[in-house]
């Protein structure tokens, strides 16, 4: 094909639909993971704003959504304003989420009595100006919901996350349906950093990551050290005896 | 009825009011029924016959207005249509009210509650009609009355004519051919009954059995802004509804903003041509006059609205309006976001259509056990400080209740090494913990001893759980040392 000899021409192909795609939104800035192998590979060098992001928990995860929850929490703590969180089950801990960067000054929960009413809340919350962005727990995600929620988010420029979660493990296939999201997550648990041998205790927690789908991006998997107070991943410590940056330890150097 | 300045209820009281040229017991309290007076007798003959019996004389326009008071005040609670039945009662429609209280029953004894503790002893029964209640409440002998849909008839049946709300005279009328109670009338034919008696006893009748419709007029304080509007014609259609309530909307905004006051809340009511009053109530979370807004939340409720076959009156009003003044938008120069963003019209829109109960916020109660350490907050305060601890590990999920779990201890104070739990059995690869709780004994007296040792542990999959221990370990008096899941971590 004569397309394949001119890359160039290609190129300002992908460029002017790329623009026609984006041409409603109001923003086509990123928040950064601040993991550079992470954000490496994301494009625009993060996680889009004004876009749907579908989050799930992996194996046993899926019933309990907490790692999902966990991963959703930290990525809106890093960004500006409050969160609306929208759910059925009434057992997220509010004290955990202070402690993943969400203060009670900053979520606002609206319990709905089905995922429907999920849905229509978070599109409420994505239409209102000024929110840092809508996090909803739902188990079914349609092609329209998605869709419904993608455009409001585009419009207003916040982050819209779905934390998927479903009340049997064999619904979770539900996430290879295809939605109108721009990322799709899966947050498996690992076993936790390793201690030093005579330190009793759990160490900082350890996830698997995968990106499943990403528009305009390839899909990859990495191991990760769960968010912290204050919403950042870290890469893990090659060695358990060594800190993993120079944020750990204090230099000191002897002449 | 009796306000808080009156005297024992042993003490025989009756109000005096004129009958003619007569001064006559106009009303009474129990001592004074039981002492053998009736209504209507006169003054000079009942303290002959009652000795130390007090008197006081009727004050009609005052009592017509402390009902109107105690109308106002049941609308704010109750429901927003709410009408005084003088000269001693409030009528209040409570369709769609009841859930609020937790059922029929419940809203009575909740209003029966709060009368009682303002001093007013209160007879109550709810029905499918006003006169229904009215007949039952005044009648029954019991003090909370609920009479299931459809069950009206029944009750009302061995009831004597006078519940029906007909003047005195026509009781007595009634009586001379024998009709004592609502059963024996409602039994007689119409045409003879109206031929004698005129055509009232057979409207109460209609009315205290449901078969005709009697509007409930609501109460409004003088100084509530409100906005109304007649049709010529009735109106119906869903978009003209939503058209009118947007102009009404404008107009009840322009009022307040005149009076430089915001609403708290907005009572619509439906006047419908087969006489019957919808009604729909808004609630805002902070005092508002923006008539876009408030007209989207308005019309939100009109799907609630049964139109009929037409309503040809509308009414808005915004009772106990709050002083709202200007504000200036903060200059914005960068075109950055506001710090804080004005969340109120989000937090009112999400209100109205999930219910005010389910939006909300999360704020920490000074309390270490975990399931007590949370409050909801409303989602227009912006908590800041809190008391959650920043060093222990709390879960993401937390189950409200603790699931039991079997486990395998090496030591009876160490965490498991096994735990089974919703049948799978897990290995703990790592554990931290002890955290101690205590019971908190200013409570109640049982928790004085009692302890929780709550323990963070990983299986080899690298999940983790938050377990705890019914007690210290050793001492059966701290609990009954069986182990519960309390949460899992993200």
């Amino acid at each position: 094909m004569s397309a394949a000899l001119h890359p160039a021409a290609l190129d300002a192909l992908r460029r002017k639909v790329r623009a026609l795609e984006t041409q409603d939104r109001v923003t086509r800035a990123v928040l950064p993971f601040g993991v550079p192998p992470l954000d490496a590979r994301l494009p625009g060098g993060g996680l889009a704003l004004g876009a749907l992001h579908e989050v799930a928990g992996g194996a046993e995860e899926a019933l309990y959504g907490a790692t999902a929850a966990r991963f959703a929490a930290g990525i809106l703590a890093r960004a500006q304003g409050e969160v609306l969180w929208c759910r059925r089950q009434a057992d997220l801990f509010a004290p955990s989420l202070a402690q993943a960067g969400l203060p009670p000054s900053r979520v606002i929960f609206a319990d709905a009595g089905d995922e429907a009413g999920v849905l229509a809340a978070m599109e409420e919350g994505l239409r209102w100006p000024g929110l840092a962005g809508v996090i909803g727990e739902v188990g079914k995600l349609s092609m329209t919901a998605s869709r419904r929620l993608q455009l409001a988010a585009e419009k207003s420029g916040q982050i819209a996350i779905a934390v998927r979660r479903w009340r049997r493990i064999a619904d979770a296939a539900d996430l290879g349906q295809p939605t109108a999201s721009e990322t799709r997550w899966r947050v498996s648990t690992l076993p936790s950093s390793p201690l030093p041998p005579s330190v009793p205790g759990v160490g900082r927690p350890r996830w698997f990551l995968e990106l499943l789908r990403c528009k305009a991006g390839d899909a990859f998997d990495i191991e990760l050290e769960a968010c912290d107070a204050k919403g950042h991943l870290r890469l893990p410590a090659p060695l358990a005896y060594r800190p993993a940056g120079a944020d750990a330890g204090q230099g000191r150097a002897v002449a | 009825m009796q306000g808080k300045a009156a005297p024992s209820p042993d003490i025989p009281v009756v109000m005096v009011g004129r009958v003619g040229r007569r001064r006559a017991i106009a009303h009474m309290n129990l001592a004074a029924a039981k002492a053998g007076l009736r209504l209507g007798q006169a003054v000079a003959h009942a303290t002959a016959m009652v000795p130390g019996l007090v008197l006081h004389d009727l004050d009609a326009a005052g009592d017509d207005a402390a009902l109107q008071r105690l109308a106002l005040w049941a609308q704010r609670l109750y429901s927003p249509t709410v009408a005084p039945d003088p000269p001693d009662g409030l009528v209040i429609d409570a369709t769609g009210c009841t859930h609020l209280f937790g059922g029929e029953e419940k809203m009575l004894v909740n209003i029966r509650q709060r009368l009682a503790k303002a001093g007013y002893t209160a007879t109550l029964a709810i029905a499918d009609s006003w006169g229904g209640a009215h007949a039952l409440a005044r009648y029954s002998r019991r003090s909370v009355f609920v009479v299931p849909p459809g069950a009206l008839g029944v009750q009302l049946r061995d009831l004597p004519v006078a519940a029906l709300r007909l003047p005195p005279d026509l009781v007595q009328a009634l009586a001379k051919p024998g009709f004592d109670t609502i059963g024996e009338l409602e039994a007689t034919a119409t045409g003879p009954l109206a031929h004698r008696f005129g055509l009232e006893p057979i409207r109460r009748l209609d009315q205290a059995f449901a078969r005709e419709r009697e509007p409930i007029e609501p109460v409004f304080a003088p100084e509530t802004p409100r906005a109304a509007k007649i049709f010529a014609e009735p109106i119906g259609a869903p978009e003209t509804m939503a058209r009118y309530l947007t102009e009404l909307t404008v107009e009840l905004c322009a009022t307040l903003e005149a009076l430089n006051l915001g609403a708290k809340s907005i009572d619509a009511w439906f006047y419908r041509v087969d006489n019957r009053i919808e009604s729909a109530r808004i609630g805002l979370s902070t005092p508002a006059r923006d008539a876009r807004r408030l007209a989207k939340l308005l019309c939100e409720k009109l799907e609630m609205v049964d139109p009929g076959f037409g309503v040809d009156k509308m009414v808005l009003a915004a009772p106990g309006a709050e002083p709202l003044a200007y504000r200036q938008d903060e200059a914005r120069l960068g075109g950055d976001k506001p710090a804080v963003a004005d969340l109120a019209g989000l937090i009112d829109t999400l209100a109205a259509r999930l219910g005010p109960d389910s939006v909300y916020r999360l704020a920490s109660a000074e309390s270490d056990i975990p399931e007590r350490s949370v409050r909801k907050a409303p989602a227009i305060e912006r908590p800041v400080a809190y008391s959650w601890p920043v060093d222990w590990p709390r879960p993401t999920r937390f189950f409200p209740r603790p699931e039991p779990i079997e486990t395998v201890a090496l030591l009876p104070d160490q965490p498991p090494a096994f735990f089974t739990w919703r049948g799978s059995r897990r290995r703990v690869r790592r554990a931290d913990g002890p955290e101690r709780v205590f019971g908190e004994w200013w409570r109640a007296d049982a928790e004085l001893a009692r302890s929780r040792d709550y323990f963070q542990v990983e299986d080899e999959g690298g999940q983790r759980y938050w377990i705890y221990r019914d007690g210290d370990g050793e001492d059966a008096a701290t609990g009954s040392q069986r182990w519960f899941m309390a949460g899992v971590f993200g």
